[in-house]
């Protein structure tokens, strides 16, 4: 637990000395935003119906882009190396990345979203919604991504095998996540998404750092 | 403790790191392990492939046959149903493609068998390939039924995202230079896709009732004429039967390739040639 919390306290204060590369993430989520409205038009209807499908695409890239971050610098400066070699559980230590990772990268998107919400028009109860849905939805982003990234470590064309990857396995977490403020606008509330959300994340929670052990283990034979 | 190549061949598996089962666990273990060596296997596979090619012809032939010639004439699609013969035995093909690959992958991660993670390769094109026939064959059957090459239908959508998995499963593996990583990262990867599956297929048929998709559905066909599902049923087992026979031939050209600094491989009379 004292390992855990240490790699936790790390992460944050080594992030804390990038801070662009956590803010790039962020931008990013931004100006993709930005882009749809210039694309389609300013007719506040349509961004209105559109924005919660916007707002999850540009936070599923968002997170997607910071994945090669979770283990590609430690891996580089031979410290994740260290931590596969060390006594402690790796799934834990693992846990503790992914951990870190949501909150650098995952719950940054919860923040903003509100605020390109009200830039499409939408109404708070909407809002509110939309952020429940990446609250819960993003940290099963950074699960299933860390196994991707885990998998794809130190390979030529890292980044876009990630994507290729990853996307496919983020269909549902997209479905979910968009769809609860669809029915909500359709009058039928939005109770169902945020358990089918919560069952989601449970099963991510609880597996997906035992796969990331696994595929950084194979990585170091 | 390193072993020799032949001596690991006689062993079958990877590692052999000293946790090694006790006696009656290894009698047990026996008979499965028995073609687990990639060069019993690669003789099992040499006498296998011409049955399994020739009973695929023959079922193909016989398959076509019915559907194409016998079978009646749909009374509401005409003859443009009959492509169904390729398109439902293809998508079944996909998916049971996909599950005998974590099927191999678990065994490969479990039991640490080489053989493994070749089968869960040499599985992967084949897979691909009728996941995108199906795709295909579905949009030349949609564009005169339902007016559309494309529809977001369920079914399309998750077939769709099955070619994806395949997709990305083929291009990790072709990423990793070292064979042993690439199948053990291929294999987890497999096996979380296997996981996502039924999620992905699930979430993707909500989705399709929340956005009303097509309003003609496939499951609703009316009920078959026996002559068609025989025609169906005959393609399907000639696609398993190919399926089967191509793996097997890719099996036994990964087995050459990765074992091709052993004595064993360097003795067949097919490389000595």
């Amino acid at each position: 637990m004292k390992a855990f919390t240490a790699i936790l306290k790390r992460d944050l204060r080594v992030a804390m000395h990038r801070k662009v590369e956590v803010l790039s993430g962020l931008f990013f989520y931004l100006v993709v935003a930005t882009l749809f409205p210039l694309a389609i038009g300013s007719d506040l209807d349509i961004l209105r119906r559109i924005a919660p499908g916007i707002l999850w695409v540009g936070a599923l890239l968002s997170s997607m882009l910071t994945l090669g971050r979770l283990f590609e610098a430690d891996w580089q400066d031979g410290s994740l190396e260290q931590l596969v070699l060390t006594p402690h559980n790796l799934s834990l230590l693992v846990f503790a990345k992914i951990i870190s990772h949501w909150t650098l990268c995952g719950l940054p998107l919860v923040i903003l979203a509100p605020v390109l919400g009200l830039m499409f028009d939408l109404p708070i109860e909407f809002v509110l919604v939309l952020m429940g849905t990446l609250l819960i939805g993003t940290p099963i982003l950074s699960c299933l991504g860390a196994i991707a990234s885990a998998l794809t470590l130190g390979l030529r064309g890292g980044g876009v095998l990630i994507s290729l990857l990853v996307l496919p396995l983020f269909v549902p977490v997209l479905v979910f996540g968009s769809g609860a403020v669809e029915s909500l606008a359709a009058g039928l509330g939005s109770q169902a998404y945020f358990s089918i959300l919560m069952a989601m994340l449970m099963p991510a929670v609880f597996f997906s750092p035992w796969a990331c052990a696994t595929a950084l283990r194979v990585a170091f034979e | 403790m390193e072993l020799s190549g032949v001596e690991r061949n006689k062993v079958g598996c990877q590692w052999d790191n000293g946790h090694s089962k006790n006696e009656t666990d290894k009698k047990m273990m026996g008979f499965f392990f028995k073609y687990a060596p990639p060069q019993a296997f690669y003789r099992l596979s040499g006498k296998l492939i011409p049955w399994f090619s020739g009973a695929g012809v023959l079922l193909t032939v016989a398959g076509l046959w019915v559907g194409l010639g016998m079978a009646p004439t749909d009374a509401q699609q005409g003859e443009g149903y009959r492509i169904i013969f390729l398109h439902v035995p293809a998508s079944w093909m996909s998916m049971v493609i996909f599950m005998a690959m974590a099927f191999w992958s678990f065994l490969g991660l479990t039991f640490k068998t080489r053989l493994s993670g070749m089968m869960t390769a040499a599985l992967a094109p084949t897979g691909a390939i009728f996941a995108f026939l199906s795709l295909w064959t579905g949009a030349m059957w949609g564009k005169p039924m339902w007016g559309a090459w494309w529809v977001w239908d369920a079914r399309l959508t998750s077939e769709l995202i099955l070619l994806f998995l395949y997709l990305g499963y083929i291009a990790l593996t072709s990423a990793i230079d070292n064979p042993i990583r690439r199948d053990k990262a291929g294999a987890i990867l497999a096996l979380v896709g296997s996981i996502n599956v039924p999620i992905i297929y699930f979430s993707v048929t909500w989705w399709n009732t929340l956005h009303q998709g097509a309003s003609i559905s496939m499951t609703k066909a009316p009920s078959m004429a026996h002559l068609m599902l025989l025609g169906m049923l005959l393609m399907a087992l000639a696609f398993w039967m190919y399926s089967i026979a191509v793996a097997l031939y890719r099996v036994r050209t990964l087995i050459l390739e990765r074992e091709s600094a052993t004595k064993w491989v360097q003795s067949l009379a097919e490389v000595v040639d």
